[in-house]
């Protein structure tokens, strides 16, 4: 049954995808650079740009362009980034799991704590911590990602020296661990690298703290407003009739039932945060996909941005999926359906 | 809901401190630290073959550092007292000795100098790198241009270790453009084994597998993140380099660049706002070196060939509403020398050398009426928004004047991908840029910025046979007052028929820690490790 949901789902998203496929083409032919007059080089005359826009293959029609990307995209060829040099699959494969893993990490935090936050404000509706926590979200919502993590660097990194150097994901003088998942905190472990765990651990707490206090306010705000509305309906005056202690009406009965939307919500601002990031990634020179996508699209270069857009789009449907089914872990009375 | 939020949350904070606490370096590394220098700048390498299709600024510094040439350049101290390349000087690298005739120079090569796999340098290897810039196009065969180097048949093998140079023409930029950093000597046998038949040269192979003979091995490449050097201590090219590792760490944000370090983490860097340089120099507590970049200039540049500033009145009338001053202090924060205020006429065959011009509303509004726009006029001033930092400042504070003068203009913030492509089509009216000359000849930055061959870098297609006359006289002089006397002339058109007007020269700022030593000037603008050292 769950296996019939899952294939007929991603049967589904197939023409999403390819909708993704043409519409990332056409947009990235609609961008004002021209790949042949950077990639020529700066003391280039007119031929010479001419012969790099030959080499690049932009000087076939449109459509022509998009059979010979069709056909590379069937044989798995995602292009080469003239940026970095290398096959942008390849580079979409080294810095996937840095964005993962940063905002896994952010997710968690700002799961923990706007959950927390949100149900505390709701046992105590415009009491000090409810209004704590609606300044909290307020200031998270207003304040751009990027200047808390400066702010943060600036403050634990130059002023108190308690956190390392922004320098990405790892200090300057750690190898990273041997590759198993890409995510340094669980290949360190696996390694028994404590010490490059630590690095690891070290240089992702400031960038995830950032990432995720810009997530907290959305949770925080949906935890309190669905335990809200949980904490006024009748099984939860029963079961404190019936005594249970106001611990296990708050997590086991109230929470539960109140989780269904913040679920929703943590997917949406997971997919969100995926994206959004860029910024994040700039500040903390931390090598991920976003910081990736950004610096090609500013060297007009072609690939990588088809790539990203195509691996963005992949994973929505994907988490899309998962949050359904996710669903029905926590309601086993709801339906998932194509 | 079994897992206690507590609990959690109690584990994170306590994992979390632990973390922070940790010491950023292992004790057991101290020792190599003195010996390895961690340098971080904005834009990563995307190459390290120097020939390589769009081949970058950073990825000059790799090749320069992994490869050697058959020759370099000698070095000198500068009016700071800091080291500063010599172009005057010559000196062996891969070659020991040379003989240099009319039309022809021959190379004897080291005997001892091998490449990174052990394989011996050898005439052939010289023949077949030289023969790939020639072919590959683009930027490298652009470079061997400059100095007549453009044919196959110009590279001639001799015997083992000994190579020739045959010449076209006699031309005086040949020798030193064989120490500029295209000319490397690359490992043809290696290079061969991974060429293919759609790809001779080995471009996809070389790319990302160095294979020189240079004072650095490439350990490490995480592209877009960082580039890992280690001393490759087989070399004999030179005296043996200080540093045993060079890490190089991309940090796009350059707030945490200049946190880096000031915090002492991070221990040299090029890439700051002059605002920072300003205020790192006047902190003490880095060193700053400020050098001007050899025959660069940053300018206005004026379109000859179509719109308003066909008219030389109108060109003249811009060159006296420029805000010099202004510009020097609030673009610039002083970080630039001042190109402007000279006498009418040249008194030296200097180059960068000062225009006449100051600025001088009532004049340059006479200059606009004369000129034939007594209502003004409207047009649009462009710039690359990838050098905003310092372009943007400039075109503000000109506009400003400009309207004060009737010339209203809208400014186009052209993007750094699209820049290049929108100075080859030599349409936009009026825009600020930079151009600076490897070699520093006078004669050679005309070449390319007046001459009327119209090179990319003629931005204003500007066409005058009298000035071509005298670039050509001074390329090919072999006396020197003939030389100065071309210079002079043709200075002298350039500040009457004003097609670009000068602003300032730009330096050159590193920023670094107190312990670094040996920094070097080069004319390519980016880091020797070879020559640079620590001190505890």
């Amino acid at each position: 049954m769950m296996l019939a949901v899952i294939a007929r789902r991603l049967a589904a998203a197939l023409p999403t995808l390819a909708g993704v496929v043409v519409v990332t083409f056409l947009l990235t032919r609609a961008l004002p650079g021209d790949p042949a007059a950077y990639f020529a080089g700066p003391a280039a005359t007119r031929e010479a740009v001419e012969q790099i826009r030959a080499q690049l293959g932009l000087d076939r029609s449109l459509g022509m362009q998009f059979l010979g990307y069709l056909r590379e995209l069937a044989r798995g060829d995602l292009g080469l980034s003239i940026t970095t040099g290398q096959p942008v699959l390849s580079d979409i494969v080294a810095r996937l799991p840095a964005s993962a893993e940063l905002t896994l990490l952010a997710l968690l935090f700002a799961a923990l704590a706007g959950i927390s936050l949100g149900v505390l404000a709701a046992l105590r509706p415009n009491g000090w911590l409810d209004n704590l926590c609606r300044v909290i979200a307020t200031l998270g919502v207003c304040l751009p990602a990027f200047f808390t993590g400066l702010l943060l660097i600036y403050v634990f990194y130059y002023l108190l020296g308690w956190a390392p150097a922004p320098l990405g994901r790892l200090n300057a003088f750690a190898a990273p661990p041997p590759h198993v998942t890409g995510f340094f905190l669980i290949d360190s472990l696996l390694a028994g690298q404590g010490e490059t765990f630590r690095s690891a651990l070290a240089q992702i707490l400031l960038p995830a703290l950032s990432l995720g206090i810009f997530a907290v306010a959305p949770i925080a705000r949906i935890t309190r407003g669905s335990m809200l509305a949980v904490m006024s309906s009748d099984f939860i005056r029963a079961a404190r009739a019936h005594g249970l202690s106001g611990r296990t009406v708050v997590i086991a009965y109230a929470l539960r039932n109140a989780l269904l939307p913040v679920v929703t919500t943590l997917g949406m601002v997971f997919s969100f945060l995926l994206g959004a990031n860029v910024l994040i990634e700039k500040v903390f020179a931390w090598p991920g996909i976003g910081s990736y996508a950004v610096e090609a699209l500013i060297a007009s270069d072609y690939a990588p941005v088809q790539g990203f857009v195509m691996t963005m789009g992949f994973l929505y449907v994907l988490l899309n999926l998962a949050i359904d089914l996710l669903y029905r872990v926590i309601d086993p009375r709801m339906e998932v359906t194509a | 809901m079994t897992i206690d939020r507590r609990l959690v949350l109690k584990g994170t904070a306590a994992a979390g401190a632990a973390a922070l606490a940790a010491p950023p370096f292992r004790p057991a590394a101290a020792q190599s630290r003195r010996e390895t220098l961690l340098m971080v700048s904005e834009n990563p390498p995307n190459s390290t073959d120097i020939h390589g299709v769009g081949a970058n600024r950073p990825a000059y510094e790799a090749s320069w550092n992994l490869y050697d040439r058959l020759l370099t350049f000698g070095v000198k101290k500068d009016s700071n007292g800091n080291d500063h390349y010599d172009y005057e000087t010559l000196l062996p690298e891969l070659a020991e000795e040379w003989d240099l005739r009319p039309m022809s120079v021959t190379f004897k090569l080291r005997r001892d100098a091998r490449f990174q796999d052990g394989t011996p340098v050898t005439a052939a290897d010289v023949k077949w790198s030289f023969d790939r810039a020639v072919s590959v196009g683009g930027f490298p065969t652009f470079q061997m241009g400059a100095g007549s180097l453009e044919k196959r048949e110009q590279f001639v093998v001799v015997d083992d270790h000994t190579f020739r140079v045959d010449f076209l023409r006699r031309d005086k930029l040949t020798m030193p453009d064989l120490a500029v950093p295209v000319p490397v000597v690359i490992n043809a046998g290696l290079a061969r084994r991974n060429a293919t038949e759609q790809d001779p040269w080995a471009m996809t192979w070389l790319r990302s597998n160095p294979a020189g003979s240079g004072a650095y091995r490439l350990e490490r490449w995480v592209p877009g993140q960082e580039m890992v050097f280690a001393r490759n201590d087989a070399w004999t090219q030179g005296p043996r380099p200080g540093l045993a590792r060079v890490i190089w760490r991309i940090v796009p944000q350059s707030g945490n660049r200049r946190a880096l370090l000031e915090r002492g983490d991070a221990d040299l860097s090029f890439d700051l706002p002059p605002k920072d340089f300003q205020e790192l120099q006047a902190a003490r507590r880095l060193k700053v070196i400020s050098t001007p970049v050899e025959n660069a200039l940053q300018y206005i540049g004026m379109n000859c060939e179509r719109g308003p500033f066909t008219n030389v009145k109108l060109r003249q009338a811009v060159a006296l509403a420029v805000p010099y001053q202004r510009l020097m202090e609030q673009a610039l924060h002083g970080q630039a020398i001042p190109m402007f205020g000279n006498p009418a006429q040249p008194e030296t065959a200097a180059w960068p050398q000062p225009s006449p011009f100051t600025t001088d509303l009532a004049r340059a509004r006479a200059l606009v009426a004369e000129a034939g726009f007594p209502n003004g006029l409207d047009t649009t001033l462009s710039f690359d928004l990838g050098l905003a930092t310092v372009n943007e400042p400039i075109s503000l504070a000109l506009a400003e004047n400009l309207a004060a003068i009737g010339i209203r203009v809208t400014i186009n913030k052209v993007p750094g991908a699209n820049w290049r492509n929108e100075l080859l089509k030599k349409e936009m009216p009026l825009i600020t840029n930079t151009f600076g000359g490897w070699l520093n000849y006078p004669d050679y930055f005309f070449y390319w910025a007046y001459h009327g061959q119209n090179a990319v870098f003629n931005t204003m297609s500007y066409k005058n046979p009298q000035m071509d006359a005298l670039i050509d006289r001074a390329r090919f002089a072999e006396d020197r007052a003939e030389y100065e006397a071309a210079i002079k002339g043709f200075v002298a058109i350039a500040w009457a028929d004003v097609p670009r007007i000068p602003l300032f020269q730009p330096n050159l700022n590193v920023a670094m820690q107190q312990s670094i030593q040996g920094y070097r000037y080069w004319f390519h603008r980016q880091l020797d490790y070879r020559s640079l050292s620590k001190t505890a």
